[in-house]
């Protein structure tokens, strides 16, 4: 780890200008995963600017729905009264991940730029485009479970391991950003990229760019939900694919997790399922329309299987639940 | 045997001697002796590994290491101190040019913060002259036969004519099981903190170390620096776990004593990381099994054939007896095993709970379920009908077998009349089954062992060199001293964890307390003859048991049948298992309460290896890449429901004057197939390797 | 280097921490207290596990510089003087413990459990809505941030359960 200096803001606007004002700079926030990367050498900046001071902690309901503070820890989001009783996806993305000390750290915004927890992205002696632009993925012809089916690149083939930016996702969740010239909202859908051929990019944040809150519409009154996460253990352990839903009426919206760079918003699977039987037979069908594009491996071919039959399990008890 | 030992104290339920000391926290660790200790100031050494599987190393580039704040020293391979002995690959760290693995230690660096080690270690840039490594093997593998497998069984045999018998067998099944590479993963990271001390009268080694066997890390490093074994001192007062990963020495102790060496007078603390234990500190091999059976019509085996690939490091062998439990579980006229090592570029290899009778029972009871299958039997009947008369290897009477025992008693606490047949139970979402299996493992006694009895006013200070991983080795030996000294249990001070004191043998094989508490027994035996029973403080004898302990006229096993319920889910093919059910028959238990946890542990441990555990080397770089606790999966809280063992009420006279057989390692073996078992019974999808993980529960891979 | 003050186990603890210092890094190797466990130094196995302000937290994945004036409770500050805390003592009483080295941060991690438990769900609870009720699943769930390799969980879950009642 290399040495850093360490700088406390007092507001916002302060904390940006500070990484702004330095390529060298980075925020840290919970740390449970910057402090990660700053052991094993994946990052290595020269100033940590630590937000935890800001007051980005409230969860506030609004008119529209709720609003959340960028430092609210996820522990404290999942017990929130008002998301358990109507944003079930939320909670239940928010509590399937990690582990409860780590829930306690880690914060909203911090949980959504967390990064790829590839094998080969964490071991620094092996190629990672992410990690080293140019040296190769290794993942794509490697160690295989956790990669993605969808979206991916030549050049970068891992997943986004977060629970609950796919749990946002499905709710058409906001984010809003201050960055150096002033403050802008963007689509959750906008936040998290594909990797293309520049995966050392996760997001579409500009250097010095803060989310200071991400805000969430009310869900259509009748709406169900729920997050399923599938995994190797019970406990404890980042996703093999999960699935968001939400079951509105005629809506039907599914966000897929551990398949992609992103969270894999399922549009081609919820137009073919809009107003239609939510049976097993149609949901397999559906998935099958979204999944055309995959691309597996023999370490993945599995995935297909599994978010095919997740989300069929998990649509067919929602429709059992909205009725 | 045991007939002149007081079984008093024997057999009953106390809590941890040091419980209060481990649920506070107070129980100091290898990495965690300070001042108190004598331990002033230490520096904090960082490793780093070589990044290319085989080669050369050609330059190490530390000079801006050395120069930065903090940094004391930059070993390498030209600068460490010089061992005396350079013979074994595994301890020759940092004396040669020569990269056998990734990850080897090729430098270190000493600081006096250990930030400024890991950075230090970061920045260190290491060139190589590399040469292409070969780091996979399959079943064709070519391979060859070591000489000796581990615990010095021989690699292969035969007995009457396996091929003809195949030839003529109503049900023929030739199958071929596998487990993959395992890390034993105790949850103390391997870790040294040493100083070399020259005194007065030359140097003397001072070592706290996480090691399962004191004595072994003493002789092991005195041999290797080149100074009487009475000058080194290795105090292990508590131990993180092991499960066999600190039974031997490794690279780490070796290169923390270098460190040392080249710091005379200050205290060095070494950890490997959780990361670098994937390459130090051994692991178990991926084993690849051919199983052959022949069979009558009424199920009764004609043949058993066991064929083994396995691998080894080149640098190092290490061949995990994989075949052994093949040799004397089953019943059948005509017999072979036989096993090829291949060896690779890659880390070394060693033991890890149950060598050799853990992957080998997985191999031999997944074929013995699927021959059941095969045959239309019952798993149970089938092994009934398949059990030996003697051991099977030997011609040797079992002393004491009840397997079908174990696996009757199981079967109807179990529940085991409910399973029905393959995938005809869902509930819910989710399918379920029921599996069995068999445990096996043989019954050691390690020679060598000695104990002292000193009387002390009020009571006996009873001291052996073992070490407590977590056992309950300190109860466990207090319970068996006062009854050979047959006083209460409050008059014995036991005290281990220290080379020195009397020479004792590993914590592993499952031997310690018998090892360890037969040398007490003798001891107590000793001081009686010697003192009497009114001794005066400071009175004393030390003593071992006689040369050749074991009853050589009797093969000594323990045995053991477990349960299985699994439930997968039919739409993710995740498993879960609600239940699992051990019974077993290992001689007498000193301590209920701390042995149901050495055998829920086996199991659980079982478990995990069955459903989650992989260590996943990459085929182009050598190294394991799935290396920290995130990507290696153990069971967690949440993975583990009702596990419950259980035992037969008996006591084997044969094995030791206390009864007992060792119950480290039975736990874990059948575990594996048990669970393969159970999910080939929910999901009609045969199990033929573990970890049974979803893709495999539904034939998805 | 900066310097931080901490209260430990209820005592002040103060001292100059290089600023890369973990909090597990500071409390081991600058104060001396051993108490939290390194065992995987990345978040994965629970070891380090400390009530940090009452909450339980992973020390390793938290700095040090980051932590100035925080209260940290460890399992040796749990009981009142000699006497074990409720839950340490039903550890040893269940036998939920081997090797001990999980053993201060499982114990550290039941105690942050029982106290947060009311009010928040966890991955294991059916509706979110109601009441937490800590059966044996939700138990399991809620401590399954804390490995153990000896395989003690059975043990720990009965001395949760004993104190829960």
């Amino acid at each position: 780890m290399r040495r850093f200096e360490y700088a406390r803001p007092r507001t916002p606007q302060e904390a940006v200008d500070l990484v702004a004002g330095s390529d060298d700079a980075a925020f840290l926030a919970g740390g449970s995963n910057l402090v990660d990367h700053l052991k094993v050498g994946i990052a290595s900046p020269g100033v940590l600017v630590d937000v935890g001071g800001l007051g980005l902690d409230r969860v506030e309901e609004t008119d529209g729905g709720l609003r959340i503070g960028a430092g609210v820890r996820n522990s404290d989001l999942a017990a929130h009264p008002v998301v358990r009783s109507r944003y079930a996806v939320l909670a239940r993305s928010l509590l399937a991940g990690a582990s409860a000390q780590i829930r306690h750290q880690a914060t909203t915004a911090g949980n959504l730029l967390q990064r790829t927890r590839c094998v080969y992205f964490y071991d620094a002696t092996t190629p990672c485009n992410k990690r080293e632009p140019g040296t190769g993925c290794s993942a794509v012809d490697g160690y295989q479970r956790y990669n993605a089916i969808l979206g991916a690149s030549a050049a970068c083939v891992t997943v986004h391991p977060s629970d609950l930016a796919v749990g946002l996702a499905v709710l058409d969740a906001t984010v809003e950003v201050l960055g150096p010239d002033g403050a802008r909202t963007l689509p959750l859908a906008d936040l998290h990229r594909l990797p293309g051929d520049s995966p050392e990019q996760d997001t579409t944040l500009a250097h010095g760019e803060l989310i200071t809150a991400v805000t969430v519409p009310r869900l259509p009154e009748g709406a169900v939900s729920t997050y399923y996460k599938a995994r190797d253990r019970a406990s404890y352990a980042f996703a093999l694919v999960s699935v968001a839903a939400v079951v509105a009426g005629d809506e039907v919206r599914v966000a897929w997790g551990g398949v992609a760079h992103r969270p894999w918003r399922a549009t081609v699977l919820e137009e073919a399922l809009r107003g239609g039987p939510l049976d097993e037979e149609t949901v397999r069908a559906a998935c099958l329309e979204e999944l055309a594009p995959a691309t597996t491996g023999p370490g993945t071919a599995f995935k297909l299987e599994m978010v095919t039959g997740a989300t069929a399990m998990v649509l067919t008890d929602l429709a059992g639940r909205a009725r | 045997m045991s007939d002149d030992l007081r079984i008093k104290e024997i057999g009953m339920e106390r809590s941890r001697v040091e419980g209060a000391l481990k649920v506070t926290g107070r129980a100091p660790y290898a990495m965690e002796h300070g001042a108190g200790h004598g331990v002033q100031e230490p520096l904090h050494a960082f490793l780093v590994g070589s990044t290319v599987s085989r080669g050369r190393v050609l330059a190490v580039h530390a000079d801006e290491v050395r120069g930065s704040e903090d940094v004391v020293a930059v070993l390498d391979h030209t600068n460490a101190p010089r061992l005396a002995d350079t013979d074994d690959e595994e301890y020759a760290v940092l004396q040669d040019d020569e990269v056998h693995f990734r990850g080897q230690v090729v430098a270190l660096v000493l600081a006096t913060t250990s930030e400024a080690a890991r950075e230090g270690a970061r920045r260190v840039r290491v060139e190589y002259a590399a040469e292409p490594g070969e780091h996979v093997f399959d079943e064709d593998s070519e391979g060859d036969e070591p000489e000796k497998l581990n615990a010095g069984l021989p690699p292969s045999g035969s007995t009457g004519e396996p091929d003809l018998a195949l030839a003529s067998a109503t049900h023929v099944l030739d199958e071929t099981y596998r487990t993959p590479y395992m890390h034993n993963n105790p949850m103390e990271p391997h870790a040294t903190t040493a100083l070399w001390d020259l005194g007065p009268d030359g140097a003397e080694l001072r070592c706290f170390d996480s090691t399962q066997a004191a004595h072994s890390v003493r002789s092991t490093l005195a041999r290797l620096f080149g100074i009487e074994a009475g000058r080194v001192h290795v105090e292990a007062s508590h131990v993180g776990g092991g499960f066999g990963s600190k039974g031997l020495p490794h690279a780490h102790n070796v290169v923390a004593v270098l460190a040392a060496r080249s710091q005379p007078g200050r205290w060095v603390r070494l950890a490997v990381t959780r990361q670098q234990m994937f390459a130090l500190t051994g692991y178990r091999t991926a084993t690849i099994s051919r199983f052959r059976l022949g069979a009558g019509p009424d199920g009764v085996l004609g043949v058993i054939s066991h064929d083994v690939v396995e691998q080894t490091s080149r640098c190092k062998e290490f061949a995990e007896q994989t075949v052994a439990p093949t040799r004397h579980v089953y019943a059948a006229p005509n017999r072979r095993t036989s096993t090829r090592l291949v060896r690779l570029d890659v880390a070394v290899p060693s033991w890890m709970r149950a060598p050799g009778e853990m992957p080998g029972s997985f191999a031999q009871e997944a074929a013995m379920d699927e021959l059941a299958d095969l045959v239309g039997l019952d798993p149970i009947e089938l092994r009934r009908r398949n059990e030996p008369e003697a051991d099977p290897e030997t011609g040797k009477s079992f002393g004491d077998r009840r397997l079908l025992e174990c696996f009757d008693r199981g079967a109807e606490r179990f529940g085991w009349s409910e399973r029905g047949p393959a995938r005809s139970r869902l509930e819910g979402d989710w399918y379920v089954g029921l599996g069995t299996a068999a445990s096996v493992y043989p019954a050691y006694t390690q020679p060598g062992n000695q104990a002292r009895v000193l009387a002390e006013p009020g009571g006996y200070r009873v001291e052996i060199g073992a070490v407590d991983i977590g056992t309950g080795a300190r109860t466990v030996l207090r319970q068996i001293a006062a009854d050979a000294l047959d006083v209460d249990l409050d008059a014995i001070d036991l005290r281990l964890g220290s080379s020195d004191l009397p020479i004792a043998s590993v914590a592993g094989g499952s031997s310690g307390t018998s090892s360890w508490g037969w040398a007490i027994v003798a001891a107590s035996r000793t001081f009686r003859a010697q003192h009497g029973t009114s001794p005066e403080p400071g009175d004393e004898s030390v003593a071992g048991p006689p040369k050749k302990p074991v009853d050589e006229d009797y093969a000594l096993h323990s045995f053991g049948a477990q349960f299985v319920e699994a439930r997968v889910n039919r739409f993710t093919g995740e498993v879960r298992v609600p239940r699992m059910l051990g019974v077993f028959s290992v001689g007498r238990v000193v301590n209920p309460k701390l042995a149901r946890s050495q055998l829920v542990g086996g199991m659980t441990m079982g478990l995990s290896t069955a459903l989650f555990e992989e260590s996943w080397r990459d085929p182009r770089f050598g190294h394991v890449v799935t290396d920290d606790l995130a990507t290696y999966h153990v069971a967690t809280h949440a993975d583990v429901r009702d596990i419950e063992a259980a035992w037969l009420d008996e006591s084997d006279h044969r094995a030791n004057p206390m009864g007992l057989r060792g119950i480290g390692e039975i736990g874990i073996t059948g575990a594996g197939a048990a669970v393969a078992s159970a999910v080939t019974n929910a999901t009609g999808v045969r199990q033929r390797s573990i970890p049974v993980t979803p893709d495999k529960a539904l034939g998805w891979e | 280097m900066p310097r931080i003050s901490l209260t430990v186990d209820g005592s002040p603890v103060s001292g100059d921490v290089d600023v890369r210092a973990t909090l597990l890094d500071a409390l081991r190797e600058r104060f001396d207290v051993t108490t939290p466990k390194k065992g995987c130094d990345h978040g994965q196995c629970g070891a380090c596990t400390v009530l940090l302000d009452g909450r339980r937290h992973l020390t390793c994945l938290s700095l040090a510089v980051a932590h100035d004036g925080a209260e940290v409770v460890t399992a040796a500050g749990l009981g009142e003087g000699d006497e074990l805390h409720p839950v340490a003592q039903a550890f040893l009483d269940h036998d939920g413990l081997q090797c001990g080295y999980c053993t201060p941060g499982q114990v550290c991690s039941a105690v942050g459990m029982l106290a947060e438990a009311d009010g928040t769900p966890s991955h294991a609870t059916d509706d979110l809505e109601a009441e937490t009720e800590l059966t044996d699943e939700e138990i399991r769930e809620r401590m399954s941030g804390n490995l153990c390799r000896c395989g003690a969980y059975p043990g720990i879950l009965a001395a949760i359960k004993e104190v829960a009642r």
